[in-house]
């Protein structure tokens, strides 16, 4: 079985991002970008499905600027098996982005397809979601555990309440959270590797696929600042000022 | 004016508290109808019709919808949308969950997680974690819509009389089938709703520590109790207690982070709290920069003479 792995090229989680003074966005001119944390753990769940020799193929897609092609290598060191890269310099939003993985679904046939439950930088959580519907397939979102059976996956979803496992015909999509897995680091031979194995470079227009945005953000802001707090001496203090906010 | 379908979140025998904000969000747009799909949820379609501002409910009644399956509750939504012009679903893991699907299914954009409507094309939200406010207009015919359910007041519970229409299922799509849930028992208020939160971090040590310090604290303030990731990921407690990103996104009146450093990931799910306080015994913690008191200590000696105190 195949498996299809759309990673995202991202912000670095560590990075305090900065709104632009003219409120056109988040500025991301020399700031260190990285792959999704929740595409690696996505990465990850599908290298070790090939481990256990349930996945033959491992695909990494990305789709955006040229330099995702980094990110797209560091899937490959981890130890996908080949990538595809569609660019496009405008940004593509999930319903697009869904649009294009479902034309590479149809053509690729994967038995799964893995995805990060959200990318840090729209905080969206829909591609996934929307793959699901646009294939007709069966979706297991925030996925803690992926167990596969024969001609399904038990999925192990963490909802608000605490846990709970569907059971998806396949193929079928899985987005993962973060307690999924730990994502393994790249060793520096496989990075090596990694630059050798192949990668197809395609374009929106290859799979005839609209991505024109649907959304138009007028306005990027700061969120409200909070004004600067005092700091108490002693836990009577405390006590004093829980009183005052009437919750002691 | 528009007519918007939003989403009742229940267990089939009451109606969950998310959905009243998600009503109060909705009502900003027009006309508001609810649907409660599930599987012998009559009683939830009666508490649906009596909450204030609701112009009617739609009740559909079949195996099908008792877990609330994306793959069967979708077509059904898609249905309904063919008389709605806009589908609003809190920001749960439910409405998360459904949400993308019915928006791919109708082909438009879904708006996640909204924290206001300026308009009834325009709203707001966060991105990047909460460290910037977009506005967005979205051009579809149709919304599909998200609501952070700390960003808006709870409708009213009482008051509405709203006309019940049962709806015909549209079937098991066969594609998926609910196997079993664990859900963590908590006596304590809900993390989203409640008014107090108390949360512990990675200087707890061990889950034996956080029960013996954060638990009576939180009792005594009848406050539920939170969580860092640092605190979940080393297995102190279940990970439906984690505020943040990637958890839970909370608003109390009062937030008590003790322990807690304050990563970018954690700040995003509670710095829209009313007050915030941080015990720490680092006094360069991040945390500090967000809270409105903060003492600085060991946690293991403060907190016992807290709870002592109060």
């Amino acid at each position: 079985m195949k498996i299809l792995v759309p990673v995202k090229r991202v912000i670095d989680y560590n990075v305090k991002p900065r709104v632009k003074m003219d409120g056109t966005g988040v500025d991301l001119a020399n700031v260190k970008m990285s792959m999704n944390p929740f595409d690696e753990i996505a990465v990850e769940e599908a290298i070790r499905l090939k481990e256990k020799g349930v996945a033959t193929e491992i695909i990494a897609i990305s789709i955006g600027e040229a330099k995702a092609q980094e990110t797209l290598r560091t899937a490959l060191a981890m130890g996908a098996d080949r990538a595809i890269l569609i660019t496009s310099e405008t940004e593509v939003e999930p319903l697009g982005v869904a649009k294009l993985l479902a034309k590479v679904v149809e053509e690729e046939q994967p038995g799964l397809v893995i995805l990060g439950k959200q990318a840090i930088d729209d905080d969206s959580n829909q591609t996934g979601q929307m793959l699901a519907a646009l294939t007709g397939r069966p979706q297991g979102t925030f996925a803690s555990k992926v167990e596969l059976e024969g001609d399904s996956v038990n999925v192990t979803r963490e909802v608000d309440g605490g846990l709970e496992t569907v059971k998806l015909a396949l193929p079928a999509i899985v987005t993962t959270d973060l307690r999924l897995n730990e994502p393994r680091y790249a060793s520096l031979p496989n990075i090596m590797k990694a630059k050798s194995k192949p990668m197809a470079q395609k374009t929106p227009a290859d799979y005839g696929v609209d991505i024109t945005a649907r959304l138009s953000t007028l306005k990027v802001s700061e969120p409200p600042k909070r004004e600067a707090g005092i700091k108490v001496a002693d836990v009577d203090e405390l006590v004093g000022k829980l009183k005052a906010l009437g919750v002691a | 004016m528009m007519k918007t379908l939003v989403w009742v979140e229940h267990d089939n025998a009451s109606l969950k508290d998310a959905t009243l904000a998600a009503v109060t969000a909705a009502g900003k747009l027009g006309e508001v109808h609810l649907l409660v799909a599930g599987k012998g949820c009559a009683s939830v379609g009666e508490q649906a019709a009596k909450i204030a501002g609701v112009a009617k409910v739609h009740v559909v009644d079949d195996a099908a919808y008792e877990h609330g399956l994306a793959e069967n509750v979708a077509p059904l939504i898609v249905d309904l949308m063919g008389h709605h012009d806009a589908f609003v679903a809190p920001a749960t893991t439910t409405g998360k969950n459904i949400a993308p699907r019915v928006a791919a299914l109708l082909d438009v954009m879904q708006i996640s997680d909204i924290l206001s409507v300026e308009s009834e094309d325009t709203f707001t939200r966060p991105i990047y974690a909460g460290n910037a406010i977009a506005t967005v207009k979205s051009s579809d015919a149709k919304k599909v819509i998200t609501v952070r359910g700390t960003a808006f007041d709870k409708a009213a519970t009482e008051g509405g009389s709203a006309a019940i229409e049962q709806v015909s299922a549209t079937g098991d799509k066969g594609l998926s089938s609910f196997v079993g849930a664990e859900i963590a028992k908590n006596e304590r208020p809900e993390l989203t709703s409640a008014r107090i939160i108390v949360s512990g971090g990675r200087a707890l040590k061990d889950s034996e520590t956080f029960q013996q310090y954060i638990i009576p604290l939180a009792d005594k303030l009848g406050a539920a109790v939170g969580a860092s990731r640092a605190a979940v990921d080393a297995g102190y407690v279940p990970n439906d207690y984690q505020v943040g990103q990637t958890g839970k996104i909370v608003a109390p009146e009062v937030y008590i982070a003790v322990g807690i450093s304050g990563a970018i990931q954690h700040l995003a799910g509670m710095k829209d709290s009313k007050t915030i306080i941080a015990i720490n015994k680092d006094e360069d913690a991040p945390i500090f920069q967000v809270a409105d008191i903060g003492l600085v200590g060991d946690l293991f000696k403060i907190v016992p003479e807290l709870t002592g105190k109060l």
